[in-house]
């Protein structure tokens, strides 16, 4: 690999920067890996990086049936953050955001990885109690977490309405100063990038079409590129999950929804940290490019359209322009949707299945961005040992059987 | 020659005669501080060229010199900030700002000025600044990194946002119709007038404040006369529909599902006074029955080195601003094609006196007739050339031009240089078809008119004229009106025969195009100076080819890349160039490297009109019960709870929170006392198997209760975990009457219903939500018995005819009620439902027969209070999604003897866990400390982190009956462990010791409130 650097980007300015190498290498598939990962998203290229790294597999290859980064990991809102209630989840998100911490060095890729701080608000008594619990159970765990007032919140955040004649006042807030962003797209070259400089092949438009088990045994994937076989099938392909997990005859208990987002167009920097409210279902920040990113509520039907309701984007442009009062003339620049696929205790799956060789990473609802290194490292780790590590063995799918559910609804950004 | 220049000084460029604007209105603005003049229907930007202004606006990146290109939406250099103080909006497109007087406009993202702008120095080093630079560098020392970012967030962004709130008013508008027509150019007007003579319910909508479409821009004839003229007659045979509804300055902006289009309205283009009292913009909600896309085109521009500089613009820009707006952008124009359509232009500017220097033409020799004629005029037409550099910084001074080799592909021969100020550019049209990518249809690429066109529709919707590359006027007219019938008549409107024969029109034959994405040059695009290809995002040709090379080589990727089409133009001018350039560089079909998306909206969109009027006081309904008004004049302190406004405690004069709580509680402990109770959730539940549905979604059994007996029930999810709670009530066989909590009423609500709709189909059961129908008093206390006794009531309230949860019905004090004996206090209470009309009439008897008792209103406070004491639960205060009945202590509610839902679950081995959390109370050790809410529990308070948390405080208050704190908590193996002490981990590292024990404090036995 090919070092970026400031250095790299002088002496390539000589011969017009055209001598960087290919991000990752243009490949035709072989015929058989040791390791077919399904879904070159975040999740996907992690696993396949830290499988590289952590347990030196590298006969792998990362199946991508459109192109690198084209699902969620393209769509989402950037927020990086790790204070969710649960011991279970803590650990998780936790271990991803040391991960995260050092990644851009890591994979020598700038992954903006900007820890401007998350602002989880509330706007009631109840709301007030469940934060409270939350920033005491975080700090426990070892993850900072603070408990603001309405004046410190103004304090930090000048031109959020925090008038108390607000139909829902601002009460408080957490604040997650490690919390942040990071530049989604950059995360997913990145992993690929790092991943393929240690010999994993990624090949796109490689669509996984069934998946072949004998004896209960995994032995490879059909594909629109023809068979390529492997011992070991992990799929991590968050909105088609279903549709992977059918073609194993495994039915998972995964619900699919629209979620859509929204930017504004880009201004001079207006805010610095990450703004989110549950209640008020507002959630903000400001890219670096100067566009307000807003994340906007789910459809509650279920879909793999990619397509949302208008009437989502304005429930949301009511709550942002109400907490924000001064957004008001700025306008809407384009918004999108992504699927997300959640599990009912909205919490994820990263599990081996009955079938031997068979693995799932899914169900990360809204909140699988923030996951995607520690998510990736856990499931390198359960796909090389064919067992799982202790951080997500909570996390199987066994728990829908045995009733170990991890109750996340009140920490997910977005209320499902 | 007579100039054909206004000869007065105030608008240099103002062409003599001409134009739509009106002279007799003139309006003066200011541009970065100067007092310049345009005319009522100018745009800013016509002003702007008017007065000669061409330098507006700097690039995004490389802080480049640049004017305007455009005449429309599709404009990516000339981004203002228009207007002052509270009213300023950045961003605006000057194209799109129509000029009002005294409008202030500026410059966005340069410093200290447009002129002369600092950070025009990254130009500079902008060999060091390939796309994607950022992802290369800044990343050592690790920690620079926010420091790095400071800088790059102050580089970025383009005008600021306001600093106050916004004073114009937004509004919303939901409407149907048969047929939306989109567009009022020849196409559009054409199908309206189609299917508003077939009598369909139109809406015409058009982004220009007047029909017309490219119609205005240009000089064409039908039925041998001015176009203008075939328009005017169109607009009053439209406006004389009554079903057909015109809107102007009117943008559809997004296509979604099931016909439903979203139609920004800009009602008030005054930007410098609020809209008062008129709203400022409006957005149509339409629901369709068919859609027409009229929508158009937008001109391709071409790419070459230096095609950025101010002066080099759309040639349908120039014929715009010299036949609409009579204004001159240039004295000394060229033109530059691929095509024949620039012709036109050549035409029009001749026509306006503006000497053309010369017609470079890709072309090796274009001889349509539009070439011919421009010939037989004497203007040079030099064929085979392309422009390989622009002279010229800060305005075009003249341009650089080279002959192409036979291949097309190189250029060769000596460069000639050309003297103007002004490059016309045509690389060919790009049909507008965004609303149709939007509704689901896909695009393929037309090789002979060198575009991509709409491909078959994914709705009910049909595009006709340009904006499906049917050029032609003749051809725009006459899909259209061929459409305007066909729509009609799938929305059941007339027979789908187009009534009046197409206008005549006099088309000048066009000679195709030679498809060029970019200009062949001579260097490859990497060595070559800039050629851009998205304006406003400064990407060039050659950032595309690096780009990919290094792998971004399919569109998709590329665009995340380099960020073309990312601009607030949306890449209008420069996606389809990327992608020829893309393909160019693979050696590829355009078509075969990827899609673009067209995401809505077509054009920016106001947040504040999205948001409409449902901000401040009205982003959520308030609901407010019944007796709200009195609460109120009793100076109640209000506590949101869902969306409704409860009391939540009733301080007197001098009382703090805590003193007017434990009044209450005392009140209700001692006396008497009462609550609004009203927000409650309440469904009726009626029909043949009313009982077995309640004993489906209840945990306990309900077949056996008797007619006039109450019963609490507890609802649990699928997953087993506590729902929701409240009391039943059966007032007839076939009939009950059940209550939710507050917050849970309408999911328990639809809850209900999907098992009815869904799964048990086979129910007859008829649910209503009857919460806001009655209004509940709950009134409390041991001479609650007495002061109903004291009201002219039928209803014997006796213990021995009025047990302990049964209901009666009857008159009390001359109203018609429900008195049920229920208790969340663990006192003697009754609960009296009633209509809502009545239930401030009722409270106020109440309080009036109270008073010799001392009657004390009370909050919701006081009632978590009263209610913690005896061990009631709060389901979403002491439950939270993970905890079962039997965590719960509520293990005598489930029922042995049936199904239920949620039951099959409570038996998997988790939920048979020993060390599930349980309910529990606590007291501090001290018995003076209230634990807050939300503390964790350790049981060791020097372990280090993670430290081992056991469970949590649930609720926690002073009880003044008590004289000492309680607390409810969640606590693993909690029952188990009463009598034992668990910590408090307080927030600023204290420990505080409390025991473990019963989860009722007062009057374990009940006696209480059975008496």
């Amino acid at each position: 690999m090919k070092k970026y650097s400031l250095y790299g980007l002088i002496r390539n300015s000589f011969n017009h920067q055209e001598n960087w190498p290919r991000v990752w290498r243009s490949l035709q598939p072989k015929v058989e890996y040791d390791v077919i990962i399904v879904g070159a998203g975040g999740h996907g290229l992690a696993t396949a990086y830290y499988l590289a790294k952590e347990h030196g597999v590298t006969n792998v290859a990362v199946l991508e049936k459109g192109y690198v980064g084209g699902g969620s990991v393209g769509r989402n809102t950037t927020i990086v953050r790790s204070n969710y209630l649960w011991d279970e989840t803590s650990y998780l998100y936790e271990m991803s955001m040391k991960l995260w911490e050092g990644l851009s060095q890591e994979l020598n890729f700038n992954l903006m990885f900007s820890q401007r701080g998350v602002l989880n608000l509330f706007h009631n008594e109840q709301e007030k109690r469940d934060t409270a619990r939350r920033v005491n159970s975080n700090r426990l765990n070892g993850i900072d977490a603070e408990l603001l007032n309405t004046e410190q919140v103004k304090k930090l955040v000048p031109i959020l309405n925090t008038s108390p004649d607000a139909r829902y006042p601002v009460l408080g807030a957490s604040l997650q100063r490690r919390g942040g962003t990071a530049r989604h797209d950059a995360v997913a070259w990145g992993f690929a990038r790092a991943a393929d400089a240690r010999g994993v092949d990624i090949i796109q438009n490689c669509e996984v079409t069934g998946i072949r088990i004998e004896g209960g045994q995994v032995t490879g994937v059909d594909t629109t590129r023809g068979i390529i076989k492997a011992r070991k099938v992990a799929v991590a392909v968050a909105a088609d999950t279903s549709t992977l997990a059918s073609m194993a005859g495994l039915r998972l208990p995964i619900d699919t929804h629209p979620l859509q987002a929204l930017v504004s167009e880009p201004i001079k920097p207006v805010m610095h940290t990450v703004v989110m409210s549950n209640a008020v279902h507002a959630y903000v920040s400001q890219t670096d490019k100067g566009e307000l990113i807003i994340g906007a509520g789910i459809d509650h039907y279920n879909g793999f359209g990619m397509r949302g309701s208008y009437s989502i984007i304005e429930g949301t442009m009511e709550a942002v322009v109400d907490v924000f009062p001064i957004f008001s003339r700025l306008r809407l620049l384009r918004h999108w949707a992504g699927s997300v696929d959640i599990c009912p205790d909205a919490s994820p799956i990263i599990s081996k299945t009955h079938v031997k060789g068979l693995y799932f990473n899914c169900g990360w609802g809204t909140g699988g961005f923030k996951a995607t290194p520690g998510s990736g490292w856990v499931y390198a780790y359960t796909i090389a040992r064919d067992q799982p590590h202790p951080l997500n063995e909570p996390f199987s799918i066994e728990r829908f059987t045995t009733g170990y559910l991890i109750d996340e609804h009140g920490a997910a950004a977005v209320a499902h | 020659m007579k100039s054909p220049l206004d000869s007065s000084r105030s608008q240099p460029y103002r062409l003599a005669t001409g134009g739509r604007i009106d002279r007799a209105k003139p309006l003066t603005f200011t541009f970065n501080g100067k007092r310049l003049q345009g005319y009522q229907g100018d745009t800013v930007a016509s002003a702007l060229l008017a007065n000669g202004v061409r330098l507006v606006g700097r690039s995004f990146k490389y802080h480049r010199p640049r004017g305007i290109v455009g005449s429309g939406p599709e404009e990516p250099n000339a981004i203002l900030q228009v207007g002052r103080g509270a009213l300023t909006t950045p961003n605006l497109q000057a194209t799109e700002v129509e000029l009002a007087e005294g409008l202030q406009a500026g410059s966005v993202n340069c410093w200290p000025s447009v002129e002369h702008d600092i950070g025009a120095i990254n130009g500079l080093f902008s060999r060091f600044l390939p796309p994607g630079f950022y992802y290369k560098t800044f990343m050592w020392p690790s920690r620079m990194w926010k420091t790095y970012e400071r800088f790059i967030r102050k580089a970025a962004g383009l005008g600021v946002s306001p600093k106050e709130p916004d004073p114009d008013r937004y509004d919303r508008m939901n409407t149907h119709c048969d047929v939306l027509v989109v567009g009022g150019g020849p196409a559009g007007l054409a199908a309206a007038l189609e299917a508003g003579r077939a009598g369909a319910r139109v809406i015409l909508a058009d982004e220009r404040r007047e029909l017309g479409g490219s119609l205005l821009d240009g000089r064409d004839e039908i039925d041998g006369a001015p176009a203008l003229e075939w328009v005017n007659a169109a607009s009053r045979e439209l406006a004389s529909m009554k079903e057909v509804r015109l809107l102007l300055r009117s943008t559809v902006f997004g296509y979604y599902d099931h016909n439903f289009l979203t139609v920004l309205q800009r009602l008030s283009t005054d930007s410098t006074s609020i809209s008062r009292p008129l709203i400022k913009e409006r957005v149509w909600r339409v629901r369709a029955k068919q859609v027409v896309l009229a929508t158009g085109a937008i001109e391709r521009p071409l790419v070459f080195p230096n095609n950025d500089r101010p002066g080099v613009m759309l040639a349908s820009a120039v014929s715009a601003y010299v036949n609409r707006y009579a204004v001159a952008p240039g004295s000394r124009p060229l033109v530059f094609t691929n095509n024949d359509s620039a012709y036109r232009t050549v035409l029009d500017l001749a026509e306006a006196g503006i000497p053309v220097q010369a017609v470079v033409d890709v072309r090796p020799e274009p001889n349509g007739p539009l070439p011919s004629r421009v010939k037989d005029m004497g203007i040079p037409v030099i064929g085979g050339h392309v422009i390989v550099d622009v002279k010229g910084t800060k305005r075009v001074k003249g341009v650089e031009i080279m002959s192409v080799d036979a291949s097309g592909e190189r250029v060769e021969g000596r460069r000639r240089s050309i003297r103007c100020d002004l490059v016309a550019v045509s690389g060919g049209w790009n049909p507008t078809v965004h609303l149709h990518c939007q509704s689901g249809g896909g695009t393929r690429y037309d090789g002979e008119k060198g575009c991509f066109v709409p491909d078959a529709p994914a709705q009910e919707e049909r595009s006709a004229g340009s904006s499906k590359g049917s050029f032609a006027l003749g051809d725009c007219l006459g899909e259209g009106l061929e459409v305007g019938a066909e729509a009609a008549r799938a929305a059941g409107f007339g027979d789908g025969r187009v009534s009046t024969p197409v206008p005549t029109v006099e088309d000048r034959a066009e000679e195709p195009l030679k498809a060029m994405w970019v200009a062949p040059s001579r260097r490859p695009p990497v060595r070559e100076h800039k050629q851009f290809v998205d304006m406003q995002e400064d990407v060039t040709a050659g950032d595309i080819v690096l780009a990919a090379r290094e792998g971004y080589d399919s569109m998709q990727l590329l665009n995340r890349y380099t960020t073309l089409g990312f601009g607030t133009d949306q890449g209008k001018l420069g996606n389809v160039n990327g992608m020829g350039v893309l393909a160019n560089h693979l050696g590829a079909d355009i078509e075969s490297v990827g899609t673009i998306t067209f995401r809505p909206p077509y054009t920016s969109v106001t947040f504040g009109a999205i948001a409409g009027r449902e901000i401040g006081g009205l982003l959520d309904p308030v609901r407010k019960t019944a007796i709200h008004r009195w609460h109120i004049e009793h100076r109640a302190v209000m506590e949101d709870v869902g969306q409704w406004k409860r009391p939540w405690y009733y301080p007197q004069p001098g009382e703090s929170m805590e003193d007017a709580v434990n009044r209450e509680c005392m009140a209700a402990r001692n006396a008497v006392a009462l609550l609004d109770q009203s927000t409650l959730g309440k469904i009726d539940v009626q029909g043949p198997d009313a009982a077995e549905f309640l004993n489906r979604v209840y945990t306990n059994n309900w077949l056996k209760l008797g007619i006039g007996r109450a019963r609490y029930g507890l609802m649990l999810s699928e997953d087993g975990m506590v729902m929701d709670d409240g009391v039943v009530i059966r007032h007839g066989e076939q009939h009950f009457y059940l209550t939710t909590t507050t917050g849970g009423a309408a999911s328990v609500f639809s809850w209900l219903e999907r098992w009815l709709q869904t799964e048990w189909p086979e129910l007859e059961v008829y649910l209503t939500s009857v919460t806001e129908r009655w209004s509940t008093i709950a009134l409390v206390g041991p001479h609650s018995r007495k002061l109903l006794q004291d009201l002219d009531s039928d209803i014997n309230f006796e213990k021995s005819s009025f047990p302990f949860m049964s209901i009666h019905s009857g008159s009390l004090a001359g109203f018609p009620v429900q008195v049920m004996r229920v208790s969340f206090s663990g006192e003697l209470a009754f609960e009296i439902n009633i209509e809502s009309d009545l239930a401030l009439a009722m409270w106020q008897a109440l309080m009036k027969a109270g008073e010799e008792y001392d009657i004390t209103p009370y909050g919701t406070e006081a009632m978590h209070v009263l209610r913690a004491e005896k061990g009631f639960i709060i389901v979403g205060q002491d439950t939270d999604g993970s905890m079962t009945p039997v965590d719960m202590g509520m293990g005598w509610l489930l029922s042995k003897d049936k199904d239920y839902l949620g039951k099959r679950s409570l038996s998997r081995s988790d939920c048979v866990r020993k060390d599930r959390k349980q309910l529990v109370g606590l007291l501090s050790t001290d018995g003076t400390t209230i634990l807050p809410e939300g503390t964790q529990l350790v049981d060791d308070p020097s372990a280090g982190i993670p430290v081992p948390i056991s469970g949590h405080v649930t609720s926690s208050y002073a009880s003044a009956c008590l004289g000492h704190p309680i607390a409810l908590a969640l606590v693993k193996a909690g029952r188990a462990r009463k009598g034992s002490i668990i910590y408090a981990a307080l927030r600023d590292g204290r420990h505080v010791k409390a025991e473990i024990v019963s989860p009722v404090f007062y009057d374990p036995q009940g006696e209480r409130q059975r008496v």
